[in-house]
């Protein structure tokens, strides 16, 4: 079992900014972040930052905190202490819809669809923010509406290339399989144009073919979208293959930082996860 | 054609059907008298279950105080309608206001009772409409209006208090009594618009970005509000819709009457228009006007049995609820759909071959 009272290395911890995003705002910055729930301390003193057009892992054996950091920062938890800065800005005070409007967007672990929608009404909920008609104009079907409703179908498809999902447009969300169920929820995400996408463990449950073809495609959205990606995940070869940093949560503190080739040799991480998977066997 | 499209063509569908077959029946006076007075409240009662499920159904909160804003629509629509009697004379005219007054007065209801209980999360939403149904009713006992010479009167006393003018002074409403001397002039064609009109709302709004909003809050809250749907808003903009809607039907009801009494919209009416709701299928609107059409007129036809109609009901809902949840019933109505949708497949391919 992990020592619970190491103290951090490195508080404020460096931070790995890739060299592109330098000259560029940071799209989050995290400080001193925590949360209690009664007399449980679920996240302490965790400190992040993330460039415009990063992609970022966060790990951690099961229960380390990581969904709860995803929680924090977009606000369906509100934080007992620390700050967190989306694009400059404090979101102290904020909700998740504001914080959603401020440009984060994300998944679920447990898929979180709106399962008697369409695949193409999932995506449109995306989309919902970035159209302003009226609820008169829905209800008397004014030029606005039909107008509308035809560039968000469009802006639909479009996003559901990414994931060659087009062809299951009209489909129930609740009836897609589990795979197709998470590359959705990465397409309605998207859809409300982010500035930074968190995903929760987008490879749950996928085939490892599957899981490749995830890797490509989030590279492939960070650079079609140019925003910035922090994702939770177990798949090691994913994690190691498209995060240019990661940090390494264990018991709600961050235990390590750096390039993925650092974290793997790093003594403190790799006893962390043994000292999981012990206590599992 | 999309299949909401169609759906929403079947219930236009539906509706003119009955209006055209039941008014053949009236002009060539084919019908009971009975069953003819029955055509106003079978619309009305629609109107009642079509806009329950848009708050049941389709945003997925449950209201057991519907009768509520029914009779506040009731009792304000007779209220102006009396009022204007001198100044508007056409009666057509003065139902529009009427209805117009009722739905607003109702919406308004409903804001005062949304903005506080919608915010919670849980099922605040029952108890609290639960309260209102109860609160309205007893209000409406012991309220008295008049109107004369000098305009309308108000008081929560009795009918001496309301000070009316002898000679040109009117009472409206007059407490337990409910509203009295009501000048008839809903009509049955009057209350096939209504329900043309609340279609009209209800599936345009569902099929737009506001209903869209609001499914996807029912389907899942949190996933809603991570894509920045500002769910309170939703809900609300749902239960206003659907208290709006209740206060115009009620108000064509009353006015159909010469006297309405404030007991004919308590807890009973409440949950029989969900029991419409329930019996059509939770979120189908075919259903709530097939299920609200004839459960209106059974206790009709089955007159001897009136007094029992709340036990008949009660039975009813428990059989379903039963058949609904039964497995063998589940997998019997899935295997007649099945043979049902290979019957047509083969008449397609017939046709097709021909
Ligand atoms: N709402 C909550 N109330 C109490 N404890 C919670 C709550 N949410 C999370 N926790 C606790 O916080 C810890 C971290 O959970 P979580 O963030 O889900 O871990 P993971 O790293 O596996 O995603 C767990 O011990 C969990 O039980
Ligand atoms: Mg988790």
């Amino acid at each position: 079992m992990p020592n619970k009272d190491i103290k951090l290395v490195s508080v404020p911890s460096p931070n790995f900014v890739p060299e592109r995003d330098l000259g560029k705002p940071l799209v989050l910055e995290v400080s001193h972040l925590g949360i209690d729930f009664g007399g449980l301390t679920a996240v302490d003193d965790f400190n992040m930052a993330i460039g415009a057009t990063e992609i970022a892992g966060l790990i951690g054996p099961n229960g380390a905190g990581k969904t709860t950091v995803f929680n924090l920062l977009t606000k369906v938890y509100q934080p007992t202490r620390g700050t967190i800065l989306l694009n400059g800005k404090d979101t102290a005070g904020m909700n998740t819809i504001q914080v959603n409007r401020e440009g984060i967007a994300r998944t679920f672990q447990n898929i979180r669809l709106f399962d008697s929608l369409t695949v193409e009404d999932n995506v449109k909920i995306g989309l919902h923010n970035s159209m302003n008609y009226h609820m008169y104009h829905g209800i008397l079907r004014l030029p606005k509406y039909w107008k509308e409703e035809k560039a968000a179908h469009e802006k639909a498809m479009d996003l559901l290339k990414i994931f060659d999902m087009e062809d299951m447009a009209n489909a129930k969300a609740g009836s897609l399989p589990y795979g197709a169920q998470r590359r959705l929820e990465i397409v309605r995400a998207l859809a409300t144009s982010p500035k930074l996408l968190l995903l929760d463990e987008p490879a749950a449950g996928m085939n490892p073919s599957e899981t490749a073809e995830l890797m490509e495609n989030i590279e492939k959205i960070r650079d079609t979208f140019q925003i910035a990606i922090m994702l939770i995940e177990h798949d090691m070869n994913l994690v190691m293959g498209v995060c240019e940093s990661i940090a390494v949560l264990n018991f709600g503190k961050i235990i390590a930082k750096g390039t993925p080739a650092e974290i793997q040799n790093n003594p403190q991480v790799i006893e962390a996860y043994l000292g999981a998977k012990k206590e599992e066997d | 054609m999309k299949k909401h499209t169609k759906n929403s063509f079947l219930n236009y569908g539906i509706i003119i059907l009955f209006f055209v077959i039941f008014q053949t029946l009236v002009s060539t006076k084919h019908i009971s008298n009975s069953l003819q007075g029955q055509l106003i409240p079978i619309c009305v009662y629609i109107v009642m279950a079509l806009s329950l499920n848009l708050v049941v159904g389709i945003s997925g909160e449950l209201s057991l105080g519907h009768a509520g804003f029914m009779s506040v629509g009731a009792f304000s629509g007779v209220i102006v309608s009396t009022a204007l009697k001198h100044s508007v004379e056409n009666g057509a005219l003065r139902l529009l206001i009427a209805v117009i007054v009722g739905a607003i007065i109702a919406s308004v209801a409903g804001v005062i009772i949304g903005i506080p209980v919608l915010r919670l999360r849980g099922d605040y939403l029952a108890i609290v409409t639960l309260a209102f149904g109860e609160i309205i009713k007893n209000f409406l006992n012991v309220l008295y209006v008049g109107v004369d010479a000098k305009g309308l009167h108000f008081s929560l006393k009795d009918e001496a208090s309301l000070g009316l003018d002898i000679a040109t002074g009117t009472t409206i409403v007059n407490g337990p009594m409910g509203a009295v001397g009501i000048t008839k002039i809903s009509t049955f064609f009057s209350a096939i618009i209504l329900v043309i009109v609340t279609l009209f709302i209800i599936q345009n709004l569902v099929y737009s970005r506001t209903g869209r909003a609001i499914k996807a809050i029912r389907d899942n809250r949190i996933a809603a509000e991570a894509c920045g749907l500002n769910v309170t808003k939703y809900k609300l903009v749902a239960f206003v819709v659907s208290a709006a809607l209740a206060g115009s039907a009620g108000a064509l009801y009353a006015l159909n009457y010469s006297t309405v009494v404030p007991k004919k919209f308590d807890f009973n009416t409440s949950i029989l228009i969900l029991v419409f709701v329930v019996l059509g299928g939770i979120g189908n609107l075919t259903g709530s006007i097939i299920a609200a059409a004839l459960l209106t007129v059974l206790p009709e036809l089955l007159r001897a049995f009136s007094d029992y109609r709340m036990l008949v009901y009660a039975i009813v809902l428990i059989l379903v609820m039963l058949i609904t949840n039964n497995e063998k019933a589940r997998i019997l109505t899935t295997e007649f759909k099945y043979r049902l949708k290979i019957k047509k497949k083969s008449i397609g391919n017939k046709e097709v071959s021909e």
